[in-house]
């Protein structure tokens, strides 16, 4: 028994093509992308790694949502019996179901998502209180694997290309909350500026999305509050 | 690049942004109209109550109780926003805190209708 | 790398400059919601009250006359808009309709204006 499954071909100037898949119990949407591509056209170009929910690889668009296709199953999602994939949105398209994550990374580096040290080897173990506000906030949202599918599902990233995005403020307010951390106030000018957290609407794509169930949107909220209170202070 | 089209905007979160940036449309458009009616009172006090009698036909009620409905949706879901934003993130309550907003401006607003 | 689009600011103090004037305008938008968010209320309050007693020019006039507080109140209230709407206005205009920098802020600037100037004309209208 097969059924119809519509995959993107070409670049941003592309188009559906219609294949043929068998169905199979406990299908995957990854099986699917990978029996057409060594059953029907070895030219589909796609992406995954581990295909066990632990790399994000393989993260695509799924009848209009993002999705990790290795722990999607088409019992879930082609209920009505048609099955769209494509690359994911909001980024270049390589090829096919290959999206460039160049800006993606960029746009982490905008934002100061990398770790400032302020310690040196003469200095004594840094002392975090696992129990303290600022170390369970960062809990929350720290297992971020930089996926991309927060990104590709959020509209104001789609309508503003200066949008630093979820994952990239997401892992600024883990910095933000890192009592280690020695960026402070160039950080907190990083993501205030005109595509920093302001610009998100709270629509909750993002933490809608996210297959590790972070929520991108209260790391964001979090990260308004501080800049305000860094602005009202002087410390902006 | 794609971009996210309607299957992506199913959730509730969505629909709060929506309805919250539409209502503040409408009430955009809305004000000037309102401030140069108002102003009509010191320098034509008779043309502001033909205009007020001209408010009480049908239609218009209507369409005023829309504009209260949509001031009632954007304060709702302003106050909403507030709490998010400043007092803080409760995964549990996003969507009873949207049944509130919603229910509060409805019912407002058919406070609105029957007293009209 | 993200490139400085054509008018955004390279240097570093202008940078901040324009970074810090991001942040103002967020804080001036949610502190005028604040407000916003009580005028409101009480506005909505103050409809249903005033169309029981019967609407007409001569009675809204009546109630402004009646005591100080409500052309203060309504002062205040269009103030708020006049911040509060521009702001709403320019994230609608930057994402929906691909209008940012210099000339649509100083559009919204004049938009500013008008709703302050309409709105106050209103309220001394009816606070004679």
């Amino acid at each position: 028994m097969t059924f119809p499954v519509r995959i993107w071909r070409g670049d941003a100037g592309g188009r559906f093509e219609r294949y043929e898949v068998p169905r199979h119990a406990s299908q995957t949407v990854l099986d699917v992308v990978t029996h057409v591509q060594r059953h029907v056209d070895p030219s589909l170009a796609y992406r995954y790694a581990c295909r066990v929910g632990m790399c994000g690889s393989c993260a695509m668009t799924v009848n209009g949502k993002a999705r990790w296709t290795c722990r999607t199953h088409v019992d879930t999602v082609a209920a009505g019996g048609t099955l769209e994939i494509a690359p994911l949105n909001n980024l270049p398209i390589v090829r096919d179901l290959v999206v460039d994550m160049t800006p993606f990374f960029d746009k982490w580096t905008a934002a100061k998502g990398a770790f400032v040290p302020t310690a040196t080897r003469r200095d004594d173990f840094a002392r975090v209180e696992p129990a303290s506000k600022e170390r369970r906030a960062i809990d929350t949202t720290i297992e971020c694997i930089g996926c991309g599918v927060c990104y590709a599902s959020c509209d104001v990233v789609g309508w503003k290309p200066d949008y630093l995005g979820p994952a990239a403020l997401n892992r600024a307010w883990t910095l933000v909350n890192d009592v280690r951390d020695g960026a402070g106030r160039s950080r907190l000018r990083a993501v205030a500026a005109d595509g920093g957290c302001q610009a998100c609407h709270t629509h909750q794509s993002c933490t809608e999305r996210c297959p590790k169930h972070l929520t991108p949107t209260a790391s964001i909220a979090g990260l308004k509050r501080r800049v305000a209170g860094a602005l009202l202070k002087g410390d902006l | 690049m794609r971009r996210s089209d309607f299957r992506a905007r199913e959730h509730s979160g969505w629909w709060a942004f929506l309805v919250h940036r539409v209502s503040g449309i409408v009430l955009a458009l809305f004000l000037p109209v309102h401030f140069f009616v108002l102003s009509q009172a010191l320098s034509r006090p008779t043309r502001l109550n033909d205009f007020l009698a001209w408010t009480r036909a049908p239609g218009v009620k209507l369409a005023e109780t829309l504009l209260v409905l949509a001031l009632a949706a954007h304060l709702a879901g302003g106050v909403r926003l507030l709490f998010v934003e400043f007092v803080g993130w409760r995964a549990n309550w996003q969507k009873s805190a949207l049944a509130i907003a919603a229910a509060a401006a409805l019912a407002y607003a058919l406070l609105f209708a029957l007293n009209g | 790398m993200i490139e400085a689009r054509g008018d955004a600011p390279i240097d570093a103090a202008a940078g901040a400059r324009a970074t810090r004037a991001a942040a103002w305008r967020f804080v001036l938008q949610r502190a005028s919601a604040a407000v916003l968010a009580v005028c409101v209320v009480v506005h909505l309050a103050s409809i249903i009250v005033a169309i029981r007693g019967g609407l007409s020019a001569e009675a809204i006039v009546a109630r402004m006359h009646a005591n100080p507080a409500w052309p203060a109140f309504y002062a205040v209230f269009v103030v708020a808009v006049a911040i509060h709407a521009p702001l709403g206005l320019r994230a609608i205009a930057d994402e929906w309709l691909g209008l940012r920098g210099k000339v649509t802020d100083i559009a919204l600037g004049l938009v500013a204006l008008l709703l302050l100037a309409g709105g106050l004309y209103a309220v001394a209208s009816l606070a004679g």
